[in-house]
């Protein structure tokens, strides 16, 4: 009597048991689903290619993808190598190649990638491709970019794929980490500031994306709220970011961070260093009025004091 | 018998010798911007002490990078100088010759000395790009 009672019992909590992780899977699945922006979401519009260039520039399209140790930043033919805490980036050919990089891709595909993370074989793109900031852009300004990016040249060949460990290898598990820390909302300009301000606001936290260099990050990778803009380890594992908030900014003025993005020259005639060279050969080339829109939302940000993180192992 | 450059003089302290070296660069360069910027009068001389002092920079740096110095003394140097040490020097020399060539049009005139900053500058960034880290 007992022992039958006994095997009925663990029989329920077995079928139980399946039953929770069945819903918790379902749900897991539901979280993950790469989003899509169907071609049906986007009017008609006509590409501006002098704005897409702009877009090319802010956004420091070349910084990743342009090919290493060559000196025509307009061939993205990929091959950077990117060391982190997860594993080895190999940063991907998106030259307008029809076969190797994005030249075949549709417009809708290109907003899908950029403003969802999702690539057109409908799997998550791993965030180090900084979607996380160009979600924040116009599909105006993206069908821009994407007209000019097809304008420049086609480079053969693609690029191996990413060396991760596990489970960070694991593309679904990408949609947890967005479900964890994208909001989903879009950027919003703020109607109590300024037109510069908010061009300043929409450039740096859209394709700028200078949060994502600047900016501590926690053990998996995601931005630590309420310590933005406050500099921390270098991605690539050596030396550090700065903070560019007040509490370090405090003694530059507006022309000062606008100088800079122009010559890379400090107030006090230093150089700025490290990547930051690299993002300083395409903000030269952006327009007066943008840097110093950039310049007066950077100066706008108060003061946080940064974490101490000791610099990121490989 | 002649030391063929200072380079070959063991220096006791070599990160803060490159350390000082860094330093003077960067009290050089105020000097020139100050000029650049109309808040100091355009002094050939001193421009002329600052293209010098750069040139010795150039010519000086390669040598205080030694096996043992990559850490310590709050270096900035980046442990790929050492893993890369021909594309270093040539860095440095290609900084010098970047001062050499831009020294004369530098006190020529205010024009002139912005060019030779601008083009001395992207060669300091050369170098910085790589082999500077910041803290």
């Amino acid at each position: 009597m007992i022992a039958i009672l006994g095997e009925a019992d663990m029989l329920r909590r077995l079928i139980v048991s399946a039953l929770v992780a069945a819903v918790v899977g379902l749900a897991a699945w539901y979280l993950t689903i790469p989003a899509v922006v169907p071609a049906s979401a986007l009017g008609s519009h006509t590409p501006d290619l002098v704005n897409g260039r702009t877009m090319f520039l802010i956004g420091g399209c070349s910084s990743c993808h342009a090919v290493p140790k060559q000196p025509d930043r307009a061939r993205l033919g990929g091959g950077l190598v990117l060391g982190s805490p997860f594993g080895t980036f190999y940063v991907p050919n998106i030259s307008s190649h029809p076969k190797d990089g994005i030249g075949g891709w549709t417009e809708a595909q290109f907003v899908t990638a950029m403003t969802k993370g999702t690539s057109p074989g409908g799997a998550h793109l791993f965030p180090a491709f900084p979607y996380t900031s160009y979600r924040n852009m116009t599909f105006d300004d993206l069908r821009d970019l994407f007209a000019y990016l097809k304008t420049l040249p086609a480079v053969a060949g693609t690029v191996r794929d990413h060396d991760l460990r596990f489970p960070f290898n694991v593309r679904r598990a990408v949609g947890l980490w967005k479900w964890l820390y994208l909001d989903g909302a879009p950027f919003k300009p703020d109607p109590s500031q300024t037109a510069q301000w908010n061009r300043g606001a929409y450039l740096v936290n859209g394709p700028g994306h200078c949060a994502e260099c600047h900016s501590p990050r926690d053990f998996l990778g995601g931005i630590v709220p309420g310590k933005r803009f406050t500099g921390g380890p270098s991605p690539d594992g050596q030396g550090s970011v700065p903070n560019i908030t007040q509490a370090k900014l405090k003694d530059w003025s507006v022309d000062d961070i606008a100088s800079m993005l122009g010559d890379g020259m400090t107030p006090d005639a230093d150089r700025v260093g490290g990547s930051m060279v690299e993002v300083v050969r395409s903000t030269s080339q952006l327009s007066v009025a943008d840097r110093i829109a950039m310049a007066v939302y950077i100066k706008s940000l108060p003061a946080i004091e940064g974490l101490r993180q000791k610099a990121m192992q490989q | 018998m002649a030391f063929a450059t200072s380079a070959v003089i063991a220096q006791p302290d070599p990160i803060a010798a490159r350390k000082a070296l860094m330093k003077d660069n960067d009290e050089g360069a105020r000097i020139v911007v100050a000029m650049m910027r109309g808040r100091a009068p355009f002094e050939g001389a001193k421009i002329e002490s600052v293209f010098a002092q750069w040139a010795e920079t150039a010519e000086k740096l390669p040598g205080l990078f030694p096996p043992g110095s990559e850490t310590g003394g709050r270096t900035h140097a980046s442990p790929k100088i050492w893993q890369n040490k021909a594309d270093f020097d040539a860095k440095a020399a290609d900084f010098g010759k970047v001062v050499a060539e831009n020294r004369d049009k530098s006190m020529a005139s205010l024009d002139g000395l912005k060019a030779a900053v601008s083009a001395v500058g992207k060669a300091c960034d050369n170098c910085h790009e790589d082999y500077r880290l910041s803290r």
